[in-house]
């Protein structure tokens, strides 16, 4: 494995110093005003945007030699976006890499939050594509700050209300807003509405990083984040029929993979570290095969 | 009773070009007040001025809150103006396509500024959104039609139920009729001037068509040059104007 070998000439995790103490002030400031986008001095990263360079930049920031890193890419641990950050920073860093949710104190994460429970000396890292929840409502750019300034979230309620008109019920399922701590609306980065209950009042810090719109905001552990929606349409998370196909869990948002062209399909943990701690555990669900682990890709 | 709005000296110019000097009014609760005149004569620079959309160079405007102290609105914190827009004021603009929000729907553009005053309850916005329609003559069974769907005068009439859903005070009107065809005009005038009484408004409205400021206004005000030359009843400024530029105004009006 010399792929994984530090590689020379580069700082520790590629940013200099003064470039993190830049971005660490940023972190400061969006945690002391939860739910405000920070703006910061976002670099170029060896990675093309949308692959999550402003996540990239925030986790250079708060990586330490100690610390062990986990990068999520819609829940997976082996898609492309989350082996190829995981790598940059074995290289660049020489931290400990891990697949494990509970082994790690930095998860990087694209468009997921662990099912596990997160603990207070957990760091969660978001990629985030577009930070300003009020952006397709409103495109001006010095609109948008006026009406964080001044609290004025009406707008927001309009997209729910359109939603409403429209569908018979509110048909945002990801990148849901949420006020954070009674004051800002935050677009909580393109995860499923299914893990905004479990970004409030969560132990470990969330840090939203925004390479492309370079903007950092954070959620601090253990803060009120209130989903957006009707009295009449109350905000619920989505429901699965059937627990997972291979380690039946329930209460944990599904994939559905589709097997072949006559209709045949399975539902499976997005979360595959979850599943495969579960199926450790003795846990089978109903298509696991005898294979206990890593035969569900045949 | 003290004036709801009162305007004093209030001037603004661009450069050497001066678009407004000197002009002062009251307006007071349930009057509708005509600015006239010709195209360039600062009418819209007022209407801006008079609703802080534009500052003035000079002058102040004192508008009564409802609690009744009254306050230089150019004093107001942008927070309290805007919280007066969306309240106690509408602004009724001569293109629908600026005061409207054209991808979101007629309920949509109806219920936002109960929204943003804090209604949270679906039902009961779509139901005021409902009643509002039909009180602008907007056939209810469109409510989930974006308006690019709809015609001018549709346009037109749901701006108006769009502005009108919070009860404000007082309604600004820049040019509301024009672009209209003529039966159209005729319709959303009587619609104006019903709902005018019926809610006791204020308006202030600008046109440069004297026959709108006849049906609508009690108090007319002519602009000439960024000057308020002659003002006075309606009635009596066109049918006995003082002011030699008043008198060519009312005489150019072509008898229908």
């Amino acid at each position: 494995m010399n792929e994984t070998a530090t590689a020379s000439g580069y700082n520790f995790a590629y940013l200099d110093e003064q470039t993190k103490r830049m971005i660490r002030r940023a972190i400061l400031k969006a945690i002391a005003i939860p739910g405000y986008q920070v703006p910061f001095a976002s670099r170029e990263m060896p990675m093309p945007y949308g692959w999550g360079t402003g996540g990239v930049q925030v986790t250079a920031a708060v990586l330490g030699p100690d610390d062990t890193l986990k990068v999520i890419d819609q829940g997976s641990d082996d898609t492309t976006n989350a082996v190829s950050i995981r790598k940059f920073f074995e290289r660049t860093a020489g931290v400990k890499t891990t697949t494990k949710t509970t082994d790690a104190s930095v998860i990087q994460t694209r468009h997921r939050v662990p099912e596990e429970k997160l603990r207070a000396d957990q760091i969660l890292v978001y990629q985030v594509p577009i930070p300003e929840p009020l952006r397709f409502l409103e495109p001006r750019e010095t609109e948008t700050r006026q009406l964080h300034a001044l609290a004025e979230y009406g707008l927001m309620h309009v997209k729910l209300y359109e939603d409403i008109a429209r569908h018979g019920r509110i048909a945002t399922t990801y990148a849901y807003p949420v006020e954070v701590a009674g004051r800002y609306v935050m677009d909580p980065s393109p995860v499923p509405k299914f893990d905004n209950p479990k970004i409030g009042d969560c132990a470990a810090l969330q840090l939203y990083g925004a390479g492309r719109e370079k903007r950092i905001y954070a959620v601090p552990p253990h803060t009120k984040v209130k989903s957006l929606d009707f009295e009449d349409h109350p905000f619920r998370v989505q429901t699965f029929r059937e627990p997972c196909a291979l380690c039946a869990a329930e209460d944990v948002y599904l994939d559905e993979v589709v097997l072949d062209d006559r209709g045949g399909r399975m539902f499976v943990c997005s979360d595959t570290d979850y599943c495969e701690q579960r199926r450790t555990d003795g846990h089978r669900g109903k298509m696991l095969g005898k294979v206990p682990l890593g035969g569900e890709a045949a | 009773m003290s004036p709801l709005l009162c305007a004093r000296g209030l001037s603004k110019s661009y450069g050497p070009r001066v678009a407004c000097s000197g002009v002062s009014l009251d307006l007071h609760e349930g009057e509708v007040l005509a600015v006239v005149g010709e195209s360039g004569s600062g009418k819209s620079t007022l209407l801006g001025l008079l609703a802080t959309e534009i500052a003035p160079d000079a002058g102040q405007v004192n508008y009564r809150f409802r609690d009744g102290t009254a306050r230089d609105l150019h004093t107001l914190s942008e927070a309290e103006r805007r919280l007066l827009m969306r309240t106690d004021w509408g602004f009724i603009r001569q293109d629908a396509m600026q005061g409207l929000r054209m991808p979101v729907s007629a309920g949509g553009n109806v219920g936002e500024r109960l929204m943003a005053v804090g209604h949270r309850h679906y039902g009961n916005i779509r139901e005021t959104a409902e009643d509002w329609l039909s009180r602008v003559e907007i056939d209810p069974g469109r409510i989930d039609d974006t308006p690019k769907t709809f015609s001018g005068g549709m346009r037109q009439r749901l701006q108006i139920a769009r502005n009108l859903v919070t009860h404000p005070r007082l309604v600004f009107m820049d040019e509301p009729t024009s672009g209209l065809d003529v039966s159209v005009q005729a319709r959303l005038l009587d619609l104006i001037r019903g709902l005018v009484s019926e809610l006791g408004l204020a308006v202030i409205i600008v046109t440069h068509d004297l026959a709108v400021a006849r049906l609508l206004s009690h108090r007319i005000m002519v602009m000439k040059g960024g000057r308020a030359i002659e003002a006075g009843l309606t009635d009596q400024v066109l049918d006995d104007p003082r002011e030699p530029y008043t008198q060519l105004l009312v005489s150019s009006v072509l008898a229908a």
